[in-house]
């Protein structure tokens, strides 16, 4: 458990110094966006904003004291808002948050029952939702999103087109992004159902007289939980670096479009901000999968 | 009316020859009938088809009834109810008939609760009640325990005070001390055979080991390549083997305390691929003569039971 957490550590520290190096190494001389403009450029501006930002500074010192700065909350000002990038966050993340966790919902609960009902049934059925979510997560999601906007938003009206701020706005962003989630969700679960129903004792579940239906849930399922939280996990954590394009598609004002605005703008300490956050959350939510897994598998507690 | 009675049972799985071919056996009350037969004889196939858990696509003809009933042709329902109820299955490997990720008391509890709509505070008692009667200390914890933390003789207990659950009629012991270290085994033979005559179960004894079975069973059935090629009770069997295939089995008497040969006649156990003309057991018989090669044997009466074999036609 410690050294778990050390680990955790040693990885955050890693990722945080490849992003503060990648902003440190990038093109472009910050001087020029802070001072906001070419033509203000006189050499003692120049100098008065290296020495306000420190940027003098050894890179190491640099990096030190963004970490420091960073590990005690204080993310820093934006250049492009001049807000504190705490706030900012703080503004944006709901949205994001809460279009993962629809989207995580939506795929869980047809992922897996899409899954479920390919093993069960098998033959045609098992075809179809092969063929069907192969085709679904195909589908470019940009291109997916026009079309759900223009069906549902513009033709029929049930959604608005853009915009957030209730679970009405994110439905249509919800759904464009689980349904690329939907065929590996759906053939995991399917695959882990099949290798549980070969196990012996779900045969002995059979002969006991166990009802079918109790059989697939008790025991198939149940036996198939391990792979299908793990994959489900991974999904939703690479979901929270990854609403950008759902989030300029339908105008969501999320961490996404917080970040593609801040690499644009050449804000970088907001862009920092929004990557160790992502890299955290990823980090977070693949740790809880992990400490998960013995819960569903007792076998693992044992080399805990 | 017998408690089990398969007759001519014929199970055909796209072989070149049927995995069973016109079995009959009968189990009555409170008696113990052994099926002995190498690996792949069809042992275990039998014992499935009790329970109707048939081979995938497979053509079956010939009754299963137990009590009278015909198990190959009740409705799914009575099915269930048959397996809920009134016939129990232990098998070869306790480690793999228990769900890993359940705990002990929902193994021997889920029938009870989950079939036979018995409530949850009453099903948790007779569970406790069948660990103890099993010989299992501090059942009450033991409920709570998941298979990893249990020894194989352990769960194999699990398993049999499960089959005794639903206090059915007839078991099937399918290999339940094979796997087993012989310490164990003896321990779980014992065990067997104390429940069996407490609760006056029929049982049907699967084993490869024809000594065991000799000594542990009422009547004995030795099975060869699908068929069953003699019948007796467990003593005039053993002191007069009428079969070739008995006695070969019986010739190589094992050292005291030494593991037993598997496969004590020479040659190979056939496979589904082998079909046969004659005798199946013609090409490893010592005694082999024209027509076993040409014609298949009859069961021929024989003390005490039958044994299809030519040279016991005369
Ligand atoms: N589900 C099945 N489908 C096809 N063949 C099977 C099936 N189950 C068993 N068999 C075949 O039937 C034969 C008898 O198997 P089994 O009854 O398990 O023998 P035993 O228990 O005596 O070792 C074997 O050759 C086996 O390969
Ligand atoms: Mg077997």
């Amino acid at each position: 458990m410690i050294r778990k957490l050390a680990g955790l550590l040693a990885t955050l520290l890693a990722t945080s110094f490849v992003i503060f190096g990648a902003s440190y190494a990038a093109p472009g001389d910050p001087v020029t966006f802070l001072a906001g403009g070419k033509e203000n450029l006189t050499p003692e501006y120049i100098s008065a904003i290296r020495a306000q930002h420190h940027l003098d500074d050894p890179f190491l010192v640099q990096y030190g004291r963004w970490l420091g700065d960073a590990v005690t909350g204080d993310l820093g000002r934006s250049l492009q808002y001049n807000d504190q990038v705490s706030d900012l966050l703080a503004a944006r993340l709901p949205s994001t948050l809460g279009l993962v966790a629809y989207t995580t919902v939506l795929f869980v609960v047809f992922g897996v029952g899409l899954g479920v009902l390919a093993a069960v049934r098998g033959g045609r059925v098992d075809a179809a939702v092969v063929a069907g979510t192969t085709f679904a997560t195909s589908v470019p999601p940009f291109v997916l999103a026009t079309a759900l906007t223009s069906l549902f938003g513009v033709q029929l009206g049930w959604f608005p087109v853009m915009g957030g701020g209730s679970p009405w706005h994110l439905t249509l962003p919800a759904v464009t992004l689980a349904t690329g989630a939907l065929a590996i969700i759906s053939r995991v679960t399917r695959q882990a159902m099949i290798e549980q129903r070969e196990l012996d004792h779900v045969t002995v579940a059979r002969a006991s007289g166990l009802a079918e239906r109790l059989i697939v849930v008790r025991h198939v399922l149940r036996g198939a939980l391990g792979p299908i939280v793990t994959m489900c996990g991974l999904v939703t954590a690479g979901m929270l670096a990854g609403t950008v394009i759902v989030e300029t598609a339908f105008g969501l004002n999320g961490i996404g479009s917080l970040l593609v605005n801040a690499i644009n703008t050449h804000d970088f300490p907001v862009t920092q901000a929004v990557l160790l956050l992502m890299v955290t959350a990823y980090i977070a939510v693949t740790t809880l999968v992990e400490l998960v897994q013995p819960l569903i598998d007792p076998r693992a507690r044992r080399s805990g | 009316m017998m408690l089990l009675s398969v007759e001519g049972l014929t199970i055909e799985a796209g072989g070149r020859r049927p995995i069973l071919r016109d079995v009959s056996l009968a189990v009555g009350r409170g008696e113990i009938v052994g099926l002995v037969g190498e690996s792949g004889s069809g042992k275990s196939t039998i014992a499935r088809s009790v329970l109707r858990l048939l081979p995938s696509r497979a053509r079956v003809s010939g009754r299963v009834l137990v009590e009278g009933d015909d198990v190959l042709a009740m409705s799914p329902e009575a099915l269930r109810r048959l397996r809920a109820s009134r016939v129990s299955m232990i098998y070869q490997d306790p480690r793999s008939s228990l769900n890993p990720v359940r705990r002990i008391g929902d193994f021997l509890t889920e029938r009870l609760v989950h079939t036979l709509g018995r409530p949850k505070a009453e099903a948790r008692a007779t569970a406790v009640e069948l660990l103890a009667a099993v010989g299992m200390r501090d059942p009450e914890s033991r409920l709570r325990q998941y298979p990893h933390e249990l020894s194989g003789g352990m769960l194999q207990r699990v398993v049999i005070a499960a089959a005794l659950a639903a206090g059915p009629s007839l078991l099937l012991a399918d290999e339940a001390t094979s796997a087993l270290d012989v310490t164990t085994q003896a321990e779980t033979l014992a065990l067997l055979r104390r429940v069996q005559a407490e609760r006056e179960l029929g049982m049907l004894f699967i084993t490869h080991d024809l000594h065991l079975a000799a000594a542990f069973c009422d009547r004995v059935h030795v099975l060869y390549a699908g068929t069953v090629v003699e019948s007796r009770p467990a003593k005039e069997l053993f002191d007069s083997p009428r079969h070739p295939y008995t006695a070969g089995l019986l010739a190589c008497t094992p050292e005291l305390g030494a593991p037993r040969t598997i496969r004590p006649v020479p040659g190979r156990p056939p496979s589904l691929d082998d079909a046969f003309t004659g005798c199946p057991f013609a090409p490893r018989c010592p005694h082999t003569t024209e027509r076993c090669t040409t014609r298949h044997p009859e069961p021929v009466a024989v003390a005490g039971g039958s044994a299809a074999c030519h040279l016991l036609e005369v």
